[in-house]
C-alpha cells in the first residue's frame, strides 16, 4: 500500500492477487498457532452527496483490513489491524493467538478449509474504479442542473467502490476476488415540500448507469407527486415497482438460514419440528435463486472462510429448495455447505407496468419501501411506509397522487398474492442508498397488500 | 493457560494516558516538515507522531489553498465477545487507524482519508482533499460559512472509565457470559428438556482521537463504550410459537467495564429467561385504543426517532432528504418558538455531558465545546441541533433571542475513514416536578397497557408516523397489573402523541437509555447517544396486533 501514487488512483488502491498472496504469507508466517486463517480486504471508496442543488460533501479513503483467526486445538480467537508493516502483523497474530490460547474450547470447532476450487470471476468494471471527483461532479450536475432549471430540488448520492478480497489458511487455501459496486440514488421534491419523486441505480459497472436519465426519472415523480390525498388504510391490490419489490423480497434470502430453522425458530420451521424445504410456501411462480456469476447481479465467489459460493436456488416454482448451512451444520445435517454469494435473482414474466396498471379497477402504485424493521419473525412480518411516489390505480388508470401508507406485511403473504410479475431489472434495494447486495427482481401486481395506517410524511 | 494475562495485555492495550502533550501550545510552524524517521511511525492517535501528522496535513491543506482544515486522527480499538448456549461464538480484537483531512476551498468542502500513516501519504491525502474540493466548486451554489469558534489550545478529555475493558482478562468476560447463559438455559430448558436458546455477548469500544484545526485547535480525546447483551428465546414446537427476551434493562453506556460488573447479568439472566417462557403463554392482544404507561427502557427510542431526530438541523432545510429523510420541524422560521410539541411540563434537553452518556465529549470533531440548550422549553420547539456549518442558518432566530450565532457542538464522524457531519448529541426528557414513579403511574390509569423495554421500531421520513414495539407488555386494569400481553404496536402521528402525554415520572424515576449504532448520512455513519427519560402516561394510543397468520 505504500510507493508512489496519483492523486485519485490511477494506480488501483486495492491489493492484487500476487500482493494479497504476499501480503497473508507474511502474516502466516508469524504464526505459532496449530492453525490460521486470514482474510484482506483492501481497497477505496468514493463518495459524493449532493443536497439543495448542490454538492454537499465529498470524500475519498483507502484502506485495507487484515483479520487473523488463531486456532489451537479446538480453541479460537480474531484480530483485526489496518497497518501492513511487519511490527503491526506479528503484533495482530499475536493478539489473535492471545486470545484463542485464553478461549473455551468450541465444540463445534472444525479445521480450516484447504485449497478450493472456485468459480471463474466477474464483478470488476474499470468504469467505476477510475470514476474520479470530477467525473463524479459531472453525473451530479446532470441531475441537479436539470432539477434546479425544473424549480425543483434535488438531493441525492453517488458512492463508488474498489477493492479486493482474499482469505488464506495454514493449510493452503488461497482465494482473492476483486470487484468494484456503484449506486446512484436521488430524490428531487418540490420546494413547498408537496411533491416527492425518487430514482436509483445501482451495478457493478459505472458504465451502465444514466445519470441524467435516473434524475429525469425523479423529477417525473417529484411532479406527479404533488397533494397527495388521504385513503382509507386497508387491504389494497398494489402494482410494485421493482424497487419496492426488492426492499421485501430481500428480505427471505436473510431468514433462509437451516439452522435456525432446525431449532424452531424461525418462519422455516416445520410446526412440530424440522424445516420447510419440500414445502410449498408461496405461489408456483415464484422462484428465488443466488448465483454468484449472475452477469446482472456478481455476487462473491467465496464465503470468509474460504468456503466456495456457488448457484442456490432458494425457493423453485412456489416450493422451499435450499435453505443455507454453514459447515457445521451441513455436517450435523448430513447436507452441502454454501456460502451466500449476497447476491439475488426472483425470476418474472412478461407482464408490463402499464397492463399491471391497466387491468387494475382500484389499487396503489408503489415506487418505494422505507424504514423497513421486523416485527414478527415468525412470519417474516415486517413494517415500512411507502415514500417517494405513491398513487392511486382508478378503472385502469393513474390518476392522482396519495398520502404514503404504513404497511405491516411480510414478503411471504405477498408472494402468495401474485397476480402478474414483469420482467426482472437490478435495483437499488438498500435504504440507505449504498450499492447494498445486488438484487434482480422483476415488478409486481399483487392483492391484498395490508396498510395499517397514513403518514402525513412527503 | 499458555499465555499470562500480562503477556496478553502486552498485545492487546496501549498506553492510552501517555498522551505526549507537554510539548507546548501546538502551532502550525512547529509542524514544519522533520524527517518522519525522528518521529517514527504512530502508536496511538494520541502520541507525538500523530500530532506531527495532523499539523502536517493542515500545513499541507493550506500550502494547496485550503482556507480552512481539520485533520483527525484516531485509532478505534473494538473487543467484542459472543456466545451462545455453552459455547463461544467469537473472541474479536478489531483496530483501525488512520487519519481524515476536511477542507473547505471557496466555501466548498472536501475530504480524504488513509490508513497509511506515513508523511509522504498524508501529504497526499490533504492534496486529495483540496483537489476534490476544487472539483466540487462546479456545482456549489451557497458557499459554506462556518460559525465562529473559540479554539482550544490544548486540551484532553476522558470517559469517566474506571476499568479499560482492554486490561480485563478474556476469559473472565467469557466466563461470565457463560455462566449467565447457564442461568437461563435452566429455566428455558429445564432439565435440559424442550427447546431454548440464548445468545450474549459484550461490545467494547475505545476510541483515542486528535483533533487539530486551522483556527488553532488541538485536543485529544480518549472515548470508551461498553455494551453488554443477551438475548433470551423461548420456543414452543407444537405450536410454532417462539417469543423473545432482550436484555434491554441494560442500556449500553458511555463506561468501561464496570458496566458491565454493574449489570449483574447472572441474576437478571434467570429473570429474562422466565420473562421469555411467559411471553408464550400471553395473551394476544385487542386492537384498540388504549392509555400508554412506557418505562424509560422503552421510551428512550420513542424519544430518539420521534424528537431527536426531527430536530436535526441538516434534516429541516433539507440536506438529508435522499435517506434520512426530511422533517415535520420544518421550515425554521415557521417552528421556532412556536410549535406546540407536547404539554407545557415537556422540557427537552440536549446535552454532551451527562456522566457515562454515549454522547459525552470534550469537543465535538470541528473543535467546538458542546453546551446545554432546550430542544423543547414548556411543551414550545425551541432550538435545532447544529453544527458550525449550520448555526448561521438561525442567525435571525438567534438574535431575536438575543443569543451569538454558535454551533452548539454536535459534528461528529464514526471514524477517521469518515467525513464528520451533523449527528445528535443526548437528548433526553426532562423528569417533571412531582415525586412521580412507575407504580404511580399505573396506579393511576384504570385501562392501560404497561410496555418495558424498547423492540421493533419505524418511522416515516418526516418523522410523523411511527410504529414501536418492546419487549413486555402489561395489561392493566382498575390501577393494577392483570396479566402479560404479547403481539403488541403502537402507531402514533408524532405530534399528537407527545401532546396526549399526560403524566411525566419525577426525578427519581429518570434513567438513560441508549441507541449504540444510530444511522444517518450517506454513506452510513453509526452514532451512539444516549436519551433519559422518566416513565410517561399517554392517553389513548392506537394498538395494533402483530401477530398475524399465514
Amino acid at each position: 500500500m505504500s510507493g508512489p501514487r496519483s492523486l485519485f488512483g490511477a494506480m488501483a488502491p486495492h491489493l492484487g492477487r500476487l500482493q494479497a498472496e504476499a501480503l497473508c504469507k507474511r502474516v502466516l508466517g508469524f504464526s505459532t498457532a496449530d492453525e490460521m486463517r486470514v482474510n484482506v480486504n483492501s481497497g477505496a471508496t468514493a463518495n459524493t452527496r449532493f443536497a439543495v442543488n448542490q454538492i454537499s460533501t465529498a470524500g475519498d479513503n483507502t484502506n485495507v483490513s487484515i483479520t487473523v483467526r488463531a486456532i489451537f486445538g479446538k480453541k479460537a480467537g480474531s484480530a483485526t489491524t489496518n497497518r501492513t508493516d511487519d511490527e503491526s502483523l506479528r503484533a495482530v497474530v499475536q493478539r489473535a493467538e492471545a486470545l484463542a490460547r485464553l478461549a473455551p474450547e468450541d465444540p463445534e470447532m472444525l479445521p480450516e478449509l484447504g485449497p478450493q476450487t472456485y468459480v471463474g470471476a466477474g464483478g470488476f468494471a474499470q468504469a467505476t474504479a477510475s470514476l474520479d471527483p470530477a467525473g463524479r461532479a459531472a453525473a451530479v450536475r446532470s441531475i441537479t442542473d436539470p432539477a434546479a432549471d425544473a424549480g425543483l430540488v434535488s438531493t441525492g448520492y453517488l458512492e463508488a467502490n474498489t477493492g479486493s478480497v482474499a482469505v488464506a489458511t495454514s493449510r493452503g487455501l488461497f482465494a482473492w476476488r476483486e470487484s468494484t459496486a456503484v449506486a446512484l440514488t436521488t430524490t428531487v421534491r418540490t420546494p413547498d415540500g408537496t411533491g416527492s419523486g425518487w430514482a436509483g441505480a445501482t451495478s457493478h459497472d459505472w458504465s451502465r448507469i444514466d445519470a441524467a436519465a435516473l434524475g429525469a426519472r425523479a423529477i417525473e415523480k417529484a411532479r406527479r407527486s404533488v397533494n397527495p390525498v388521504a385513503i382509507e388504510p386497508g387491504r389494497y391490490t398494489v402494482v410494485l415497482e421493482p424497487t419496492a419489490v426488492g426492499n421485501l423480497v430481500q428480505l427471505i434470502a436473510g431468514a433462509a438460514q437451516a439452522r435456525s430453522a432446525d431449532e424452531g425458530r424461525s418462519f422455516f420451521s416445520k410446526p412440530g419440528g424440522g424445516t420447510k424445504i419440500g414445502m410449498k410456501v408461496v405461489d408456483e411462480r415464484v422462484t428465488l435463486l443466488s448465483d454468484p456469476l449472475d452477469p446482472d447481479a456478481y455476487g462473491t465467489t467465496f464465503g470468509g472462510d474460504g468456503l466456495p459460493s456457488r448457484k442456490m436456488t432458494w425457493i423453485e416454482n412456489g416450493v422451499v429448495k435450499n435453505l443455507a448451512y454453514d459447515r457445521w451444520w451441513a455436517q450435523q445435517k448430513g447436507a452441502e455447505a454454501s456460502s451466500f454469494p449476497g447476491s439475488l435473482r426472483m425470476l418474472g414474466g412478461t407482464t408490463s407496468i402499464e397492463d399491471m396498471i391497466a387491468s387494475t379497477e382500484r389499487g396503489l402504485l408503489v415506487t418505494r419501501f422505507w424504514y423497513i424493521r421486523p416485527v414478527d419473525p415468525r412470519t417474516i412480518l415486517y413494517t415500512g411506509l411507502t415514500r417517494d411516489g405513491t398513487f392511486l390505480i382508478e378503472n385502469g388508470r393513474v390518476t392522482r397522487a396519495v398520502k404514503n401508507l404504513r404497511w405491516n406485511e411480510s414478503p411471504i403473504f405477498m408472494l402468495n398474492n401474485v397476480e402478474a410479475m414483469g420482467v426482472p431489472v437490478r435495483v437499488s434495494a438498500s435504504e440507505s442508498g449504498g450499492p447494498g447486495q445486488a438484487v434482480v427482481v422483476p415488478p409486481l401486481k399483487v392483492r391484498d397488500f395490508t396498510f395499517t395506517s397514513l403518514s402525513d410524511a412527503v | 493457560m499458555a499465555l499470562s494475562r500480562r503477556e496478553f495485555l502486552q498485545g492487546t492495550t496501549a498506553a492510552a494516558a501517555a498522551l505526549g502533550l507537554s510539548a507546548g501550545t501546538p502551532s502550525l510552524l512547529t509542524a514544519a516538515p522533520r524527517d518522519s524517521r525522528l518521529g517514527g511511525a504512530p502508536r496511538t492517535a494520541g502520541d507525538a507522531a500523530s500530532r506531527d501528522l495532523a499539523l502536517l496535513a493542515l500545513d499541507a491543506a493550506k500550502s494547496a489553498g485550503a482556507t480552512y482544515a481539520d485533520a483527525r486522527v484516531s485509532r478505534n480499538n473494538v473487543r467484542n465477545v459472543s456466545t451462545r448456549e455453552q459455547r463461544v461464538l467469537g473472541l474479536v480484537d478489531n483496530e483501525t487507524f488512520g487519519i481524515g483531512v476536511r477542507v473547505l476551498v471557496d466555501g466548498a468542502w472536501g475530504f480524504a482519508a488513509t490508513n497509511d500513516l506515513t508523511r509522504d501519504e498524508v501529504i497526499r491525502v490533504a492534496q486529495q482533499a483540496v483537489a476534490q474540493a476544487r472539483a466540487n466548486r462546479s456545482a456549489l451554489r451557497r458557499p459554506v460559512t462556518l460559525a465562529p469558534v473559540t479554539p482550544t489550545a490544548e486540551g484532553t478529555w476522558r470517559s469517566p472509565a474506571r476499568i479499560d475493558p482492554f486490561d480485563v482478562a478474556i476469559e473472565e468476560q467469557v466466563g461470565l457470559l457463560l455462566q449467565a447463559n447457564e442461568a437461563a438455559l435452566k429455566v428455558l430448558k429445564p432439565g435440559g428438556r424442550g427447546m431454548g436458546f440464548v445468545n450474549s455477548s459484550m461490545f467494547f469500544l475505545r476510541e483515542e482521537k486528535t483533533l487539530a484545526t486551522t483556527d488553532g485547535t488541538f485536543v485529544v480525546q480518549t472515548i470508551y463504550r461498553a455494551q453488554p447483551n443477551m438475548t433470551c428465546q423461548a420456543v414452543n414446537v407444537t405450536a410454532g410459537d417462539f417469543q423473545s427476551r432482550q436484555s434491554t434493562d441494560i442500556q449500553p453506556m458511555g463506561r468501561g467495564y464496570e458496566h458491565v460488573l454493574d449489570a449483574n447479568l447472572v441474576v437478571n439472566a434467570e429473570r429474562w429467561a422466565t420473562e421469555a417462557m411467559q411471553k408464550l403463554g400471553a395473551k394476544s392482544v385487542d386492537v384498540g385504543r388504549y392509555d400508554l404507561i412506557l418505562h424509560p427502557t422503552h421510551l428512550w427510542l420513542t424519544i430518539h426517532e420521534s424528537i431527536a431526530h426531527p430536530t436535526e438541523l441538516d434534516r429541516a432545510l433539507g440536506f438529508e432528504a435522499n435517506y434520512a429523510g426530511t422533517s415535520f420541524v420544518a421550515p425554521p422560521e415557521s417552528v421556532l418558538g412556536k410549535l406546540k410539541y407536547g404539554p407545557e411540563f415537556m422540557n427537552v434537553q440536549a446535552d454532551r455531558s451527562q456522566e457515562g452518556s454515549l454522547g459525552a465529549v470534550g469537543w465535538d470533531d470541528e473543535g467546538v465545546q458542546p453546551d446545554e440548550y432546550l430542544i423543547i422549553k414548556n411543551g414550545i420547539f425551541n432550538d435545532y441541533q447544529t453544527t458550525r456549518e449550520q448555526a448561521p442558518y438561525l442567525a435571525d432566530w438567534y438574535a431575536s433571542q438575543g443569543k451569538p450565532v454558535r454551533s452548539h457542538g454536535n459534528s461528529y464522524a464514526q471514524t477517521w475513514a469518515d467525513v464528520q457531519f451533523q449527528r445528535m448529541p443526548n437528548v433526553s426528557l426532562l423528569p417533571g416536578e412531582q415525586d412521580l414513579v412507575w407504580d404511580d403511574l399505573i396506579a393511576a390509569t384504570d385501562r392501560g397497557i404497561a410496555i418495558v423495554g424498547d423492540g421493533s421500531f419505524s418511522i416515516d421520513q418526516q418523522r410523523y408516523n411511527a410504529q414501536f414495539g418492546g419487549q413486555l407488555f402489561y395489561e392493566i386494569r382498575g390501577g393494577k397489573i392483570v396479566g402479560m400481553l404479547k403481539d403488541v404496536a403502537y402507531q402514533i402521528r408524532t405530534p399528537e402523541f407527545w401532546n396526549s402525554m399526560d403524566m411525566l415520572g419525577g426525578k427519581r424515576s429518570y434513567e438513560l437509555g441508549g441507541a449504540f449504532g444510530d444511522g444517518k448520512g450517506q454513506p452510513a455513519q453509526s452514532n451512539a447517544v444516549s436519551h433519559g427519560c422518566p416513565p410517561t402516561r399517554h392517553k389513548q394510543v392506537n394498538v395494533i396486533n402483530t401477530g398475524r397468520q399465514g
